[in-house]
């Protein structure tokens, strides 16, 4: 084979490479324009009147991320099923993006952590390598990462409108993320790097949940549903100066 | 948080496998830079055979360490972990297409190197890791698969290794050897004009390195043939001597 062919078979390879490129690429645009559509209508919820409606909002949030599995369904067929990480950038972005919001819109509807396999439901792909296109686990973690700091504005907003024991809970909630994610050891790369900042989350949450003690604000609200927690941070003290 | 206890898992599993890949990597790149090195001592040395024999055995090494690498990937994707092993593979990529230039004046394909990385399954047992074969069914054969980036890259580090070869055989008092290299260089860069800016980024940064060994080999060449028809035959080997000294002059202006 003379070394012109060789040239020619290679740079038709690379010709084929970046056409598959560009195919993902427009998937993806369509990918990132629901993404945004998806975020825009959960925005709803830090302003006063969106409190009312969370569930109506993430019913919405849910009927768009049917468009996404069917514009997941058909990035699948742009590449071959055992290349993904090969192309892995093209969507690494979008598909953190999208973890976020399937699992914002599980904790709104249950307060509870989305785990990988539901997002890898809600998204119509696997959880798994071995099945094809999969949600790879630092992509997973960095959604939930996001996740953290929304929910510490969130707490921040929920207090202005008045709703004064949402704050208590995201916090237990979000204690909790920053104690599982004090078990990785992670590398130092994009991952650790979210994490790194998952400690201001925390720190401004526990300054809301302070800023509620202090004021008794929290009283009706943990008399109501969170005895335990009740108990625990309130003395008798701060029940008598009842507000 | 139970889940984060298997997440743990999954990440350090992850990251492990990718350290060993790069120390691997590294390995390749060691010998493969030695290989060359070695190659380099084969021009107009008497014992040429010898040298590509050793080349041979000391490349065979590498390739172990490659199949140990193939090792680690099964079952993976490999793109997953690309990043750690391409450095290695260039460099490997480098040597086997250098040798194989010594031995038959002509580029290696990628598919030639391929069907050398394809291993059997005969001493897997000894060699595997305890994360590479928990998966149930293994292929008989495996092999490791140098992408076209990888093979270009590698082929565009041949030329620089030409470039000094051509050089160092001027020196030597070879004068047939110039021409075809310059020859067989501007084939391969009209290759890599030819693909120009379809490639990635790393190939065409590649390119302007290509052009200066080009310029290199073609100027030696010029100069050879300039002072070669002056000078009588017999006297030659005298002119050879101090020529190399003349050569790196004119690279230093050009």
């Amino acid at each position: 084979m003379s070394v012109s062919d060789m040239f020619i078979a290679l740079q038709g390879a690379l010709t084929a490479d970046q056409d598959i490129r560009e195919e993902i690429r427009k998937v993806v645009q369509a990918l990132e324009q629901t993404a945004r559509e998806i975020l825009t209508l959960l925005q709803g919820v830090h302003q006063g009147a969106g409190f009312q409606d969370i569930p109506k909002k993430c019913q919405k949030a849910r009927e768009h991320f049917g468009t996404v599995r069917t514009q997941l369904e058909s990035l699948k067929t742009k590449f071959p099923t055992d290349q993904y990480y090969r192309f892995h950038e093209h969507w690494r972005f979008v598909l953190q993006r999208l973890v976020f919001l399937a699992a914002f819109v599980v904790y709104l509807e249950s307060e509870t952590l989305v785990t990988r396999e539901a997002v890898a439901e809600i998204l119509g792909i696997e959880a798994d390598r071995e099945r094809g296109f999969h949600l790879d686990i630092e992509d997973y973690l960095s959604g939930v990462l996001t996740l953290a700091s929304e929910l510490a504005r969130l707490a921040v907003n929920s207090v202005t409108a008045g709703d004064y024991s949402r704050p208590l809970r995201i916090s237990t909630f979000i204690n909790e993320l920053d104690s599982g994610f004090r078990l990785l050891n992670l590398k130092n790369d994009s991952l650790r790097k979210r994490y790194d900042g998952l400690k201001y989350d925390v720190k401004k949450i526990e300054e809301v949940v302070y800023d509620l003690s202090i004021r008794g604000l929290n009283k009706e609200a943990t008399v109501a549903e969170f005895e335990q927690i009740d108990t625990y941070l309130i003395g008798l003290k701060m029940k008598d100066s009842s507000f | 948080m139970m889940s984060f206890k298997s997440f743990q898992l999954e990440l350090d599993t992850r990251h492990d496998k990718y350290e060993r890949l790069v120390k691997l990597s590294r390995d390749i790149t060691i010998e493969s830079k030695r290989t060359i090195f070695l190659l380099h001592r084969f021009t107009s040395a008497p014992n040429g055979e010898e040298i590509l024999n050793e080349s041979e055995v000391k490349l065979d090494a590498v390739r172990r360490k490659i199949k140990q690498v193939a090792q680690e990937l099964i079952g993976e994707d490999m793109y997953q972990f690309h990043r750690a092993i391409s450095p290695g593979l260039q460099e490997y990529v480098e040597a086997v297409s250098f040798q194989y230039f010594i031995k038959t004046r002509s580029l290696i394909s990628v598919e030639e190197i391929n069907k050398q990385l394809i291993f059997t399954t005969e001493d897997r047992e000894e060699t595997s890791n305890t994360t590479s074969n928990s998966h149930d069914k293994q292929p008989h054969t495996w092999s490791l698969k140098v992408t076209p980036v990888d093979y270009l890259l590698g082929v565009a580090d041949l030329t620089g290794e030409l470039m000094r070869l051509c050089i160092g055989s001027v020196g030597n008092g070879d004068i047939d050897t110039p021409f075809e290299l310059s020859q067989f260089l501007r084939q391969i860069y009209d290759g890599f004009t030819f693909i120009g800016n379809t490639g990635p980024y790393e190939v065409s940064k590649k390119l302007y390195t290509l052009k200066q060994s080009l310029a290199k080999v073609e100027n030696a060449c010029y100069t050879l043939k300039v002072r070669g028809s002056e000078i009588p035959k017999h006297m030659l080997a005298d002119v050879f001597s101090t020529k190399t000294e003349l050569i790196d002059q004119e690279e230093g202006l050009s």
